[in-house]
């Protein structure tokens, strides 16, 4: 809006900014002053604005030209940094005080521009009725449903905790529908995704296995993570009452409750966490930086130097495909073991045949994908809603089995007969009982995957919009 | 997502056991007077003749294809996926301080997500005189600061404690990157809606899947952090928390949330997932420190590195690296190429600027016989980088996190380097 905004910062801060170079701040210690003097130069703003009226009428005598009151409530970020703590005086001061600073900067422009500035701040400026705002009145108040919406950690004594409960066996069967597929059935772990259960006094160990058991200091880390971020794909799509129960479950899986265990508000406490005392607050200052801060050595600091350990994996990539099998697969440093030492291999068992192996291959059905042109637009809009598929399944020609199998060719197939995939019981008996994957078997398991084949692994809510399914099985029919 | 090296990997195979010793030899008369003339000088050069392209046929400018290798990688087995997962700024091949957005390595907990500014809000609440929402237009109006801080994941060169892993700079300290941010004052946002003196403790949320939060105490939440909106003057990158991040310069990475949507101020720590069970440093004797937020003092040599070796011989030899701190400015650098038996002081590009990368160099004449790169760096705070076995002394092979040794670069009368720990 501003022709000349700098000019116009200058307004709100000119006097304080003289203060400010006066003392002879550093910029640190103005940087330090900024917050307390942030209020008041705020508060000289507001004042700026409540007697926009006066100045109105004082620059159009003056006649100076250039700008706009709106500007002239907007000091600038730089400037700001100078103001003196000393200015939160300017709370108090009358507002007298504020237009002539604003005049003094002699950028002030016609009464037209001036009233509409005045209007657009009239909510801080004059509606007494209005909720407080801060210091420029930006924002809108939060409303107690959108905070309740968003605002749902729950802290270390509880607070926040919803109504509900869940026991260990409801928590067995919503752990193996919506969990078990990346962290196993007991809690175990499948591939890299993370251990929930076991470690135990294993922390002093070499390769420490890190658990909900073994290391989480707080119960109520548990239910806050799996009721925001979790299932992995399909966040906050779980009832409380399963929240409860899921959390129930990995208590037991740790053998930290028995089988009746019901968990709720009421019992949260009851259940003590093995690792709570394993925590200090960081102590580098004291164990640390005296020991690193001594005077290092510059010359004949050694008699000799030799190599005491050579790179595990020469290559910048270590694995590279159908090459070098990680004959010695260190541990991810990030989401599963988290250690950094050598592990031995991951004994993956080799894939598991499928009962499906024997039956003849699809030749049958090939006629039902039919050869129809696919749209380019539908699969584009398909590539963008597979990205709530990526966390599981691959396509493409460098495609994984995942969490998920590949969908390459899926569209034609007979259900659960992916290569080297090990599939659910349930998928495996309707792929043998005929079942194929088409437009309509798709669209089905698409739309809920849980009710279309009861028992079966992935952990999808489903989607929602029937033009999302259709992108999808386009998308999927460009990946035969 | 993965990009594979596997031309120039099998070339460095070659060279590690010896089968490119007449490759380097060629290399080297390269540089040798000139036998005859050259006829990139003597021949009429297609460039030199034609039209180049036009204004337009790249609106927005990506790199030349001759630089298509760098950029960002990341090694699969680390993580279980790509979604959550991590991957590394290619610093072997940059230079100055400041990261190119488009190869600044990314780390997210349930995928980058794809946000319209027009749909983001930013909620303060809690502990505050008035609970207020933001658009991104709000933030707009807010007066705005520029500072350059470089971010670095915890868990960078968290692969290497129990020894030499990964061979390159690129995989052993690339989950950093360093930019200058445009944005407001985190304090300038806490003021407007007003913290209450109970208030001692801000969390920070995101708007993605994880909804990854972190708890910051309030000292640091008015000290010196920003909600940014603008990364090197553009846009973040939507795998940067488009369109706001929060900035907590010189503190672990993953406290800079992305996708910036909650600010609650508490009396106590939310105690959430990744300030407990992850982001935790354990000791030898099984406690684990927590709340260990500043990054302390580090550098690496990024170039000669295993995936920037030397390929001109003896002769003139640039060595170059990155220098940083978490409490305050680079104050300077020493690097040793005999293994630390004699230090020299590096020469720093600029001035240290605090939580900011440094640039340092050492020009030396290099006698082509084999070198141990150390490099080691100094704050304002009077803190010397350690070497890794230090570090071991006093935290043990567990603590995964916060690993700011002392990197070892061998490099071999050819120039090939690898990654080693020395005695």
């Amino acid at each position: 809006m501003s022709k000349f905004p700098n000019q116009l910062a200058l307004v709100s801060v000119v006097g304080v900014s003289a203060i400010a170079l006066a003392v002879g701040l550093s910029e640190r210690a103005a940087h330090k002053a900024e917050l307390a003097a942030h209020d008041a130069e705020m508060a000289a703003a507001h004042h700026a604005e409540a007697t926009a009226e006066s100045v109105v009428e004082h620059a159009a005598e003056e006649e100076t030209a250039t700008a706009e009151v709106a500007d002239a409530a907007a000091p600038a970020g730089e400037d700001t940094e100078l103001a003196d703590a000393g200015m939160s005086a300017a709370e108090e001061a009358p507002a007298a005080e504020a237009a002539p600073v604003a005049v003094t900067a002699a950028a002030v422009d016609g009464a037209t521009d001036m009233l509409d500035g005045a209007g657009d701040t009239g909510r801080m400026a004059g509606d007494d009725s209005a909720a407080p705002m801060g210091p420029f009145g930006l924002g809108r108040p939060a409303l107690p449903e959108e905070v309740a919406a968003w605002d749902v950690d729950i802290l270390p004594d509880g607070t926040g905790l919803p109504a509900g409960e869940g026991d260990v066996w409801t928590g067995e069967e919503v752990f193996a529908d919506n969990c078990a597929v990346c962290h196993g059935d007991f809690a175990e772990g499948v591939d890299n995704w993370p251990k929930l259960a076991g470690g135990m006094d294993t922390l002093d160990h070499e390769d420490p296995l890190k658990t909900v058991g073994s290391y989480w200091p707080y119960l109520s880390t548990v239910f806050d993570y799996v009721r925001r971020s979790m299932p992995f794909g399909a966040a906050q799509t779980m009832s409380d009452d399963d929240v409860y129960a899921i959390t129930a479950y990995i208590l037991y899986s740790n053998d930290l409750v028995d089988d009746d265990f019901v968990l709720s508000k009421e019992t949260f406490f009851d259940v003590e966490m093995p690792n709570a005392g394993g925590f200090i607050i960081d102590d580098r200052a004291e164990t640390e930086l005296p020991l690193f801060s001594q005077e290092p050595c510059m010359e004949n600091c050694k008699e000799s130097v030799e190599i005491t350990k050579h790179v595990l994996f020469k290559d910048p990539i270590p694995v590279e495909e159908g090459e070098e099998e990680a004959a010695a697969e260190p541990a991810p440093a990030l989401e599963a073991t988290e250690t950094a030492a050598v592990q031995a291999p991951a004994d993956e068992a080799p894939a598991e045949e499928v009962a499906a192996e024997e039956e003849a291959p699809v030749a049958a059905e090939e006629a039902a994908v039919p050869q129809e042109a696919i749209d380019p637009e539908l699969v584009a809009a398909g590539e963008r809603v597979f990205k709530k598929c990526k966390a599981c399944h691959q396509v493409g020609e460098s495609a994984k089995n995942k969490v998920g199998p590949i969908l390459n060719g899926v569209v034609g197939r007979s259900v659960g007969t992916g290569a080297d995939f090990k599939y659910s019981k349930v998928m495996v008996e309707a792929g043998s009982g005929g079942m194929v994957w088409d437009d309509a078997t798709l669209a089905g398991y698409l739309e809920a995957p849980k009710k279309f084949l009861k028992g079966n692994k992935m952990a999808f809510a489903g989607l929602k919009k029937e033009a999302d399914t259709a992108a999808i099985i386009a998308f999927l029919k460009a990946h035969p | 997502m993965t990009t594979k090296q596997k031309g120039k990997g099998a070339s460095r195979r070659q060279f590690l056991t010896g089968a490119a010793a007449a490759g380097a030899g060629a290399v080297a008369a390269a540089t040798a007077k000139a036998a005859g003339p050259d006829p990139l000088i003597t021949e009429l050069q297609d460039w030199a003749t034609g039209m180049g392209a036009g204004v337009d046929e790249t609106p927005y400018g990506l790199p030349i294809e001759f630089e298509s290798d760098v950029v960002r990688r990341n090694v699969e087995w680390l993580t279980a996926d790509t979604i959550s997962s991590i991957n590394f700024t290619p610093i072997h091949a940059l230079d100055g301080t400041i990261t190119p957005q488009g190869c600044a390595f990314e780390r997210h907990h349930s995928g980058a997500i794809s946000m319209r500014k027009e749909d983001y809000r930013l909620m303060i609440n809690g502990l505050v005189d008035q609970p207020l929402v933001f658009t991104y237009e709000d933030l707009e109006r807010f007066p705005r600061e520029n500072r350059i801080y470089f971010c670095e994941c915890a868990a960078n060169s968290g692969m290497e404690w129990a020894g030499a892993q990964l061979n390159g700079a690129q995989f052993t300290h690339g989950m950093i990157h360093n930019m200058e941010y445009s944005g407001v004052s985190l304090r300038t946002l806490l003021n407007e809606a007003g913290v209450k003196p109970e208030g001692k403790w801000v969390y920070v949320e995101g708007a993605d899947a994880s909804s990854n939060g972190r708890s910051i105490p309030i000292e640091k939440a008015l000290d010196d952090c920003l909600v940014a909106f603008k990364a090197n003057g553009e846009a973040l990158r939507m795998e940067h928390g488009y369109p706001a991040r929060l900035v907590v310069p010189g503190w672990e990475g993953n406290m800079w949330v992305k996708w910036l949507r909650r600010i609650e101020i508490t009396e106590v720590a939310v105690e959430s997932r990744e300030e407990t069970s992850k982001y935790t440093d354990t000791l030898e004797d099984g406690t684990s420190r927590k709340w260990t937020w500043e990054m302390d003092a580090k550098s690496v040599i990024t170039a000669p590195s295993p995936q920037a070796p030397i390929r001109h011989g003896k002769g003139p030899l640039v060595i170059t690296g990155l220098a940083w701190s978490g409490r305050g400015a680079i104050t300077g650098v020493d690097v040793t190429i005999d293994g630390g038996k004699t230090w020299q002081k590096a020469r720093l590009g600029a001035p240290g600027q605090s939580k900011a990368m440094t640039r340092f160099y050492l020009d030396i004449n290099w006698n082509g016989e084999e070198m141990l790169l150390q490099s080691r760096a100094r704050d304002e705070t009077g803190y010397i980088q350690p070497t890794k076995d230090q570090l071991r002394e006093v935290r043990g092979l567990n603590s995964i996190y916060h690993n700011n040794g002392i990197q070892t670069w061998w490099v071999n009368a050819d120039g090939e380097a690898e990654n080693v720990e020395i005695s």
